[in-house]
């Protein structure tokens, strides 16, 4: 029991750990695939540790509200950086919460941000949490929709036992992932703020959403705010890796495992990020209208893989 | 000394009289706001802790009855003590509690009905609702049902010098009559021609066929009436709004509910086997009403008539899993109906806390600023610390945010929908998921709507000068509200608590119980049909978020040097900043707006380039009005026109028509 907590725990670190890396490894294809340098792979680490260190400023009216929201945002990423099986199913934490719960905690991080956005009662502010809100209503249902077809294939929400099932049955063709992976991109890009949806490099207010929240924090609130976004990145990347290619995550708490757990995990995300890079250079940012239309299609692709599932396999 | 279900029943009689008793006694002093409010309604929150302790008593016993000595001659009025009605009794102990503890600091003197008519109105509100939850027979039942509508109709129209009030309240009426003629048709086709309107008769001989499915749809469409279920809903965001903020509050958090209780006690306890249709049917209503009601909560502009859309919005999440529990039990499958019935009715019990803590909360807003339009409000969370606290656990718990109580219903009821595969008929199956896609549609834009309810309200700068003289509200209110936030904790942190009370409603109902399944991992957890297909712990997933937030803070405390500075906004470097420049309510409301528009009755007044004064107007209406209502109301109308022909006023006149009819009478008799 002691050996499965300090796993969990050093997987939660881990994670924590990692996840500014992944963003500046994106960041770098990114420049890469523009033709530019880049800053390195570390500098999300360097941005960091000069916002920690600084000091910070509140605007008058900022209520407790406002101050809370980084540290209970933070939190909520942390909490699912612990809940989802990055390195092995199975951990103790697993089953305190399924997927279900797991939409519910980037829920409730998701809140506090819109109205830690609104507490100060600025023009982009208010603007921003809108259109977070807006995304968020359609991109939520669709979450959970891409997440029932794996539900109903394992007959389980629990991710751990998700993964159990699709890795170390015998291989399936399961066509109704197929639909579902594509919404879950869709959700992906659309939740983290990437292009098409939202850019992360704009710093022009009218276009942007996910920056217009943040606009008021400085200092180590918007350390904690900017680490908890690279968290998310992190915790959706390796939600998809999860569900649609499971392999390489160890089954049984042993050291060889979980060793090539980790390096099944890091090579995985590499090709992630830089598939993430190239699909972002790729495409152009949609207009904030467009956004609906686009998440309308991540929802109506999952219910049709959720469709697919229950009319092909469904009588099994 | 009374024991098991007679001592339930004493006390839900007991609870009854005292209500009616303080409700008389505010008669003795009507205009001492003191006696009235300070005394009586304190007293009146008594009667609440006696419902809840006799629900509480009754619940895991054998149903327990009794024959009052009241009523007609040779129709004495019967009482009945069961699970189911147990059940709602806690509902409707716990939230009246709340409620009128915050009455108590609540009412002021000054405008509409005198204190001790509206002490007395409550009060006969409040007892006539317990005795719709322990009637035992049609006639107990209607009585009692009518003095709700009644009573209620007076509280909504306490403020009755205002032409909108009284027209909001004479709409609810007759919606209310509407519905009662129907769920009294209904009795009449359950009693199947015996002519013995107890319930226990009706129990023993349930119609058959055609006649049940009579019955169902009756049911169906008079309790829907009054829980306002599409289309029926209408009246629920004019009344609520009309009626003082605890009254809403009693009305969405309670009174709805017992329009859910008639319904399950018609449909799984004195209608036998159900039909697979009547699921389908309730659930496909109950998904229509919550995407409408969420869909024009997001678009309104005052405060409780959001909240009245939302409480529409929550009666379709429960009609929904009401739905699905049926379907399953017209299946026989009892264990997945058990799992979508205690969804069911966790999320009644969850509704009655939220909504009424936030009506209670936009009671504090209203008597702080005077102004129920959000987009004169703002920024109250400095000048209303507490109510903006206790606001925010009921707008989070309404998100159906984890760790709180609003999640757990909305875990249970999904939970259910996932199990809907092994239902043997293959064209549900393919439907239902989309089913569950327009259930997750709803919660997400309840979200939507609670960040805009709460954002618009209390965060950001106060969009009028004379909100500075706000002030929070005093300490009877907050206890009210504390009282049901602490429900939303408890009900949010230990659900196989609750589960395992209201099991032995699914062993009333359905010969089944989910209490052995939802605690087959222990009692930190929460599990819907097997521990290894989902299972759920608000406590783990509470403390280690809490341990994560200390942790994080602690480290960033002691490792940085945390000094804080306190400036201007930033905006983007703009320093004029004014309230002008936030979001309105219309704003917020605007991308739903426009994404479903042929939902909305949309009509915009826009002015041209050469209008002195400019004047922009944009609504949006219910198509319901336009299309259903309105011309219902032509026609009534024209039907009263044809039969007003024989109305000339003149008694000769009546007496010819008098003389007429004996005439007619007698050529048929003989």
């Amino acid at each position: 029991m002691s050996a499965a907590i300090g796993i969990q725990l050093a997987q939660a670190v881990l994670v924590v750990m990692l996840a500014p890396l992944f963003a500046g490894w994106v960041n770098q294809c990114r420049a890469w695939l523009q033709n530019r340098r880049g800053p390195g792979l570390l500098q999300p680490y360097r941005v960091l540790r000069k916002l920690f260190h600084k000091d910070a400023v509140l605007a008058h009216r900022a209520s407790f509200l406002f101050r809370a929201t980084p540290y209970i945002r933070f939190g909520c990423m942390v909490l699912a950086a612990y809940i989802i099986p990055t390195l092995a199913s199975g951990l103790p934490i697993s089953p305190a919460a399924d997927v279900i719960a797991l939409v519910g905690i980037f829920a409730l991080g998701r809140v506090f941000m819109a109205l830690a956005a609104m507490d100060i009662g600025t023009a982009f502010g208010t603007m921003g949490a809108r259109r977070e809100m807006l995304v968020a209503f359609l991109a939520e249902p669709a979450l959970l929709m891409v997440f029932f077809t794996p539900a109903l294939i394992s007959q389980s929400t629990s991710l751990s036992t998700i993964v159990h099932t699709l890795a170390y049955q015998p291989f399936v063709i399961h066509p109704g992932l197929a639909f579902a992976a594509i919404a879950f991109l869709m959700v992906l890009l659309a939740e983290n703020a990437r292009i098409p949806i939202d850019n992360p490099a704009t710093h022009l207010e009218l276009t942007m959403i996910h920056e217009a929240l943040m606009l008021e924090y400085s200092a180590r609130h918007l350390a904690l705010m900017d680490w908890a976004s690279n968290l998310k990145l992190l915790a959706y990347t390796t939600i998809g890796l999860a569900l649609f290619v499971p392999w390489g995550i160890a089954k049984a708490l042993d050291g060889s495992a979980l060793w090539v757990a980790l390096l099944c995990l890091l090579a995985k995300l590499a090709v992630a990020g830089a598939a993430l890079a190239l699909l972002e250079t790729l495409s152009a940012k949609l207009r904030i209208f467009r956004a609906p239309e686009f998440l309308a299609m991540a929802f109506l692709l999952a219910v049709l893989g959720l469709l697919t599932h229950v009319l092909l396999e469904g009588a099994a | 000394m009374l024991e098991g279900p007679q001592l339930a029943i004493a006390l839900a009689l007991a609870g009854s009289l005292h209500w009616l008793a303080v409700g008389l006694a505010g008669l003795a002093a009507p205009q001492s706001l003191f006696w009235v409010a300070r005394i009586l309604f304190p007293l009146g929150a008594l009667g609440g802790l006696a419902m809840a302790a006799a629900g509480m008593v009754a619940l895991p016993l054998e149903p327990g009855t009794a024959i009052l000595p009241l009523g007609l001659p040779d129709l004495p009025f019967h009482v009945r003590v069961d699970a189911l009605s147990a059940f709602f009794l806690v509902l409707l102990g716990i939230a009246s509690v709340g409620v009128s503890i915050f009455s108590a600091g609540y009412f002021r003197a000054g405008h509409g009905t005198a204190p001790g008519l509206l002490c007395i109105q409550y009060h006969v509100f409040l007892a006539s609702m317990a005795l719709v939850l322990v009637a035992d027979d049609a006639y107990l039942f209607m009585v009692a049902w009518e003095t709700m509508a009644l009573s209620s109709y007076f509280l909504v129209t306490s403020n009755h010098r205002i032409p909108e009030i009284r027209r909001a309240g004479f709409l609810y009426l007759l919606i209310a009559h509407v519905g009662a003629v129907a769920i009294l048709l209904s009795y009449g086709v359950l009693q199947a021609g015996q002519g013995d309107y107890v319930f226990g008769s009706m129990r023993a001989h349930p119609p058959e066929g055609g006649w049940a499915a009579t019955a169902f749809v009756l049911a169906l469409f008079g309790f829907g009436a009054k829980a306002g279920l599409l289309p029926l809903h209408v009246w629920l965001p004019e009344a609520h709004p009309a009626a003082p903020s605890p009254v809403s509050a009693l009305m969405s958090g309670v009174m709805l509910k017992t329009a859910i209780y008639g319904l399950l006690r018609v449909t799984f306890d004195l209608l036998g086997a159900p039909q697979w249709w009547w699921g389908v049917l309730t659930l496909v209503l109950g998904l229509l009403t919550a995407v409408f009601g969420v869909m024009f909560a997001a678009v309104q502009t005052d405060m409780k008539r959001l909240l009245a859309y939302s409480s529409i919005e929550n009666i379709g999440v429960v009609l929904i899993a009401i739905g699905l529990a049926i379907t399953f039990r017209a299946y026989a499958m009892p264990l997945l109906a058990a799992l979508a019935l205690t969804a069911a009715l966790y999320h009644c019990i969850n509704h009655a806390l939220f909504k009424s803590l936030l009506f209670l909360a936009t009671g504090s807003v209203l008597h702080s600023t005077r102004e129920r339009n959000l987009g004169k409000l703002g920024g109250l969370i400095h000048s209303m610390p507490s109510v903006a606290f206790f606001a925010l656990i009921g707008a989070l718990a309404i998100a159906g945010i984890p760790p709180l109580n609003g999640f757990v219903s909305e875990w249970l009821l999904l939970q259910a929908f996932l199990a809907t595969p092994s239902l043997p008929n293959s064209y549900l199956n393919m439907l239902i998921p989309l089913g569950a896609a327009a259930l997750t549609l709803a919660a997400g834009l309840a979200g939507y709507v609670m960040v805009k309810f709460y954002g618009v309200i209390f965060l950001g700068q106060p969009r009028e000068p004379a909100l500075a003289r706000a002030h929070d509200a005093g300490w009877l209110e907050r206890l009210g509200m504390a009282w049901l936030v602490a429900g939303c904790v408890a009900l949010g942190l230990l659900p196989l608590k609750v589960v395992t009370i209201l099991d032995p409603v699914n062993n009333l109902l359905l010969a089944q119980t989910l209490g052995e399944t939802a605690a087959r991992s222990g009692w930190l957890f929460i599990t819907g049909l097997a521990p290894e297909r989902a299972s759920y712990s608000p406590l783990i997933v509470f403390c280690g978020m809490l341990a994560v937030v200390a942790a994080t803070f602690l480290v960033v405390r002691f490792r940085y040097d945390c000094r804080l500075r306190r400036g201007d906004p930033w905006d983007c470097g703009y320093p004029g900043l004014t309230p002008r420049m936030q979001d309105t309510a219309e704003g917020f409301g605007q991308p739903i707006k426009q994404i479903f528009e042929p939902m909305f009755r949309i009509e915009r007044q826009l002015p041209t380039p050469f209008d002195e004064r400019p004047v922009y107007r944009a609504t949006a209406d219910d198509h319901f009005w336009y299309w259903a209502y309105l011309p219902i109301a032509r026609l009534t109308e024209r039907v009263s026109r044809w039969i007003g022909v024989l109305q000339h006023g003149r008694i000769s006149l009546y007496l010819l028509y008098s003389l007429a009819t004996l005439v007619v009478l007698l050529l048929v008799v003989s």
